[in-house]
């Protein structure tokens, strides 16, 4: 089974965020880069797919600056056997030029699915997979908390509002993945020397400006202050007043 | 400037989500034209409303971003060559443009983005614009799906009855390790019930992680960001990841035997203690209320 997985590098969940001088982007000092939570159930799901087919391949793609190597290396740590990078400083603010650039790097080879995240932890756009299975004219089942795969023939469930869909669809086709697909995986120590020798390919992108532009970043609004109600039990009538009268929630 | 408003209904009935987009693509000004696909066939779905903004002229098509439109949006921008200003919590026109906010970071940062695409294909936060009342008087066209899809559904499980989604209950009861235990989340979800079908059970990423809880259930960075009226963090430290996710309800309890842990920094009142004191006796005068 050939597989590509299309990974994003992203600060880690507990980091705090400063905003840079420039007022549009995050101040990166000090910041700890991952690979996108969503991304590892993607990865994941690609390595256990082809050690079921019992051959293939995993190629991992990911658009971003050259520290994203570091990104690509943890998937081939996972197990996955080689990486593209679509190097760039600039990741687009019109996440549609992000999907073209990734579209034309995996449209010279036929795969039998392309996996994504979700879900970017940063950017919160969840869009890139389904932009690129529009590119590409592939069917898309997007945000999978369970996938069954028989032949060119696939099972999806998602979560919707209210309880679950299930979806069938033919392979070739781009599956977004959500948590709960599977238990991702920790690079073992002999997985992580393996990665430092699996082939990397860096291929510079240049990126267009396409219809969107950040014009600003600031932090939310600040919550007024709260208070203590009281200690235990005791303080829950004073809870119900406060809830009804003063913040009229009740 | 023409938009394009894209609504939601479940049984035949328009979803609150719906009036949501409606009141927001009028502050766009101009004239709002309203539409319904009445399919579970997205990529059919995608067609037809891509077809018609095109037809339409529209300057702007506006979806909600919940489960199902977070699916459909960008199958639409994709055709119609554009990307999606995703989630946004505000807009409004900008001579020719249209600026969009949303939250990124989990929330942590708020981004402003100019959006000069055209059609500009956006999608709104739910339960962050409040419906005005010229929105409940909506009448949509609905949509006929033509082309049939790739992918098809072919069922939908219901969640059990009488639970509600954390996305979209006015009430959330979130549990964390506190709780000590899976059983423990009774003591919730009794809680919940005395608020009689308004109110969902959430939970942090630690009691997911450890199994004890339903992914669908998880409030935060890597699970769903909600803004419900109500929010109680019970047993909950409150993680900067968990925070994100439910910074912008608009009331927040919590209740925490530990009286620095960082929750009662975000919460609007807080009561110290044992919280399986506590959360009884708070459903018993919520359900004294609800008699």
């Amino acid at each position: 089974m050939k597989i590509a997985v299309c990974v994003k590098r992203v600060p880690d969940s507990e980091t705090r965020v400063k905003i840079s001088p420039d007022g549009k982007s995050l101040d990166e000092a000090g910041v700890k880069f991952v690979l996108n939570p969503y991304d590892e159930f993607a990865v994941e799901e690609a390595l256990r797919r082809k050690e079921k087919a019992g051959s293939g391949e995993v190629a991992v793609f990911c658009l971003g600056p050259a520290a994203a190597q570091e990104t690509i290396r943890t998937a081939l740590a996972m197990g996955a056997d080689r990486g593209v990078l679509l190097q760039t400083d600039k990741i687009p603010a019109d996440p549609y030029e992000t999907a073209k650039l990734i579209a034309a790097a995996l449209k010279p080879d036929t795969w039998d699915l392309i996996l994504f995240g979700r879900m970017a932890i940063d950017d919160y756009n969840h869009q890139i997979g389904s932009l690129v299975a529009q590119l590409l004219d592939l069917p898309c089942v997007t945000a999978v908390s369970h996938l069954d795969i028989q032949g060119a023939k696939g099972v999806a469930e998602r979560e919707i509002e209210g309880g679950i869909e299930v979806l069938e669809f033919p392979l070739p086709a781009v599956v977004t993945a959500d948590k709960g697909l599977n238990e991702p995986r920790y690079p073992a120590l002999k997985g992580i020397m393996a990665a430092k020798k699996k082939p990397l390919e860096i291929k510079p992108v240049q990126p267009a400006a396409g219809g969107m532009e950040i014009v600003a970043l600031a932090p939310p609004a600040e919550r007024k202050e709260g208070k203590i109600v009281g200690e235990g039990a005791a303080a829950v009538g004073e809870l119900v007043r406060l809830l009804r009268e003063e913040a009229k929630v009740l | 400037m023409k938009t394009l408003a894209v609504l939601e209904q479940r049984d035949g009935k328009l979803r609150k989500v719906s009036f949501e987009v409606v009141t927001a693509a009028r502050r766009l000004g101009g004239p709002v034209d309203a539409v319904v696909c009445d399919t579970t066939d997205r990529e059919g779905c995608a067609a037809a409303l891509a077809d018609k903004a095109k037809a339409g002229g529209y300057r702007a098509v506006v979806f909600t971003a919940t489960a199902t439109g977070r699916d459909l949006a960008p199958r639409v921008a994709g055709r119609l060559g554009v990307g999606v200003a995703a989630d946004l919590t505000d807009l409004a026109a900008d001579g020719d443009a249209i600026i969009g906010t949303r939250p990124v970071y989990a929330g942590k940062a708020l981004q402003k983005v100019r959006v000069t695409a055209r059609p500009a294909v956006l999608s709104l936060r739910p339960n962050i614009f409040t419906p005005d009342e010229a929105a409940a008087g909506v009448k949509p066209e609905t949509l006929s799906v033509t082309s049939s899809g790739r992918v098809k559904v072919s069922e939908i499980k219901p969640a059990p009855a009488g639970t509600l989604d954390v996305a979209e209950a006015q009430v959330i009861i979130s549990g964390g390790r506190g709780l000590k235990e899976p059983a423990n989340f009774k003591v919730l979800e009794e809680l919940a019930q005395a608020f009689g079908g308004r109110a969902a059970v959430g939970a942090s990423r630690a009691v997911v992680d450890a199994g004890w809880r339903a992914h669908a259930d998880q409030v935060g960075q890597t699970g769903k960001t909600v803004s419900p009226s109500l929010y109680i963090a019970v047993g909950i430290s409150g993680a900067i990841q968990h925070l994100a996710g439910m910074r912008t309800s608009k009331v927040i309890v919590a209740i925490n035997k530990d009286k620095d842990a960082p929750i009662f920094k975000v919460a609007d009142y807080g009561v110290v203690g044992d919280l399986f004191e506590i959360v009884p006796k708070l459903t018993e005068e919520i359900r004294k209320l609800h008699g």
